[in-house]
């Protein structure tokens, strides 16, 4: 056994501990039982089992949440390190078998609608009404339209999106498979699958594409553009 | 003390009617906005609060909460949250400030904190609840001093082990963990600058400044608030008040910041 590994059962050995002094002081012990006897067979089950008892269902977040996907999982593992190829490949490949193009062949939806999404962060919160659109939140991560200054820097600018780079069948497809799921060009990509987790609906996507490529959208003008034409 | 409790609700509604209308540029103002309270933060109120609270004969036991050991023995206040979370002998567990505090209201006064423990973190615009005040107080009371999370104990590693792999969780319908928007260095989200948290320095700033006075919310906030809030925006089920994961995340961001000094309750936007 490396040192590495003592180091590992160790700590999984204090976390099963903790567990079960956690478990024997609620009142909730006997279930807590139940994890700890699960627990010694299986240090994986011991820190499932802590995972477990620390999160509970709130609103329309379900404890379903905590169950991860490969993608989820590996890079959950391999968080700041290199990717070994093989997984890599494998995420890729999952990805990129689930992209689901448009039916209908067409790309664009309506920039207002997309406008919307890129600025609205709600939806799938645990406070939020699940009777309501999602939005998308581009905005927390990427710049976007001169006019909104309020850009995160999480992701890469998207300013002049279509503008800079037209709108040949080839960069349609590579953007509609970047925004249903990122993780076909970027193994462990830290942006959300809005097409392939659900996040956002075909018509949604297609109303982001607008707005990323329209060249009336506020994305492809310059700030004195688009001051002129509201001034008009 | 009633007059503290509505002077400080008072400060409060102020304050967040003044939060509620800085939009925009919302960094620049918020710090002009930070600046105009000097050395004055609105958490004292509620610190004033907490040190009512835990001088106060109170519970079916009858005894104040100077019985309560925090780590550096029974009734001693200072330096004891530049040193939590930490192992206790007596419960058998690693326990973080509002973890021990809710287990002496339990043990030592003998009091019913069943209720406080599903809602230890008041509504907006309600009072601050006795854990909040609690917090600020004690926490106020390892001012200066360095942070000093220990690891000496194999459930201390434990938690440190198991906050580090819960920074790193991603899980839920967007794939989020801590790390999507704390683990690299100069991002910000929106206006809002964000810390790097799985290095010292960003772990340093934020441990030593929480419990916070949210200015967005007029009220003094508990770093268990702050991982739970984290919890919501991540999509994932509510985080369990105390439970392995919260104490794991901030004996994690503990033993980072060690050597910082505290400067808690700081103030937030």
């Amino acid at each position: 056994m490396s040192l590495n590994q003592t180091i590992i059962r160790g700590a999984l050995l204090g976390v099963l501990a903790a567990t079960l002094a956690s478990c024997a002081s609620t009142p909730e012990g006997q279930t807590g039982t139940a994890q700890a006897e699960a627990a010694k067979v299986d240090p994986a089950a011991a820190k499932k089992a802590a995972l477990m008892s620390s999160f509970e269902t709130s609103g329309q977040a379900g404890m379903d949440r905590l169950e991860q996907d490969h993608m989820q999982r590996f890079c959950s593992e391999y968080e700041g390190r290199p990717v070994p190829a093989e997984d890599a490949k494998k995420i890729a490949a999952d990805a990129t078998a689930g992209v689901r193009f448009p039916e209908d062949g067409d790309f664009f939806g309506d920039w207002h609608n997309g406008e919307w999404i890129a600025k609205t962060g709600k939806g799938m919160q645990s406070n939020d009404d699940p009777s309501e659109p999602n939005g998308g939140n581009c905005y927390a991560c990427h710049q976007m339209a001169d006019e909104e200054i309020a850009y995160g820097t999480l992701g890469p600018p998207l300013r002049h999106y279509g503008k800079l780079r037209g709108t040949s069948e080839a960069i349609l497809r590579y953007t509609w498979t970047r925004l249903w799921n990122s993780h076909v060009y970027n193994t462990c990509s830290h942006m959300p699958r809005f097409g392939a987790s659900g996040i956002l609906t075909e018509q949604q996507l297609k109303d982001v594409m607008a707005y990323l490529f329209d060249p009336a959208s506020p994305v492809n003008q310059t700030l004195e553009t688009a001051a002129m034409e509201q001034a008009q | 003390m009633t007059m503290k409790t509505l002077s400080g609700t008072l400060l409060a509604t102020a304050l967040a009617m003044a939060a509620s209308s800085a939009t925009g540029a919302e960094d620049d103002i918020f710090a002009q906005y930070r600046a105009m309270f000097g050395d004055d933060n609105p958490a004292e109120l509620t610190e004033f609060q907490g040190e009512d609270l835990w001088n106060e004969v109170r519970g079916p036991k009858q005894v104040s909460l100077e019985q309560c050991d925090l780590g550096l023995g029974a009734g001693v206040v200072e330096g004891a949250y530049a040193q939590l979370p930490r192992w206790f002998e007596d419960a058998g567990k690693v326990m973080d400030l509002e973890t021990r505090l809710l287990y002496c209201m339990e043990t030592v006064q003998g009091m019913d904190v069943t209720e406080l423990r599903q809602h230890p973190f008041s509504e907006q615009g309600q009072p601050q609840t006795d854990l909040e005040a609690l917090s600020a107080y004690i926490a106020a009371q390892s001012k200066g001093m360095p942070i000093a999370v220990p690891q000496d104990h194999p459930a201390e590693r434990a938690a440190f082990e198991m906050g580090r792999e819960q920074f790193n969780f991603r899980a839920g319908p967007h794939d989020f963990s801590c790390a999507t928007c704390h683990g690299q260095s100069g991002k910000r989200i929106r206006l809002q600058s964000l810390l790097q948290l799985n290095e010292p320095e960003g772990a340093k700033a934020s441990f030593s400044a929480w419990p916070a006075y949210r200015i967005a919310q007029g009220a003094v906030r508990t770093y268990e608030w702050r991982m739970a809030d984290c919890a919501r925006q991540q999509r994932l089920p509510g985080l369990v008040h105390g439970s392995p994961a919260a104490i794991g995340l901030i004996t994690y961001l503990g033993v980072l910041a060690n050597g910082a000094e505290m400067d808690a309750p700081g103030l937030k936007r």
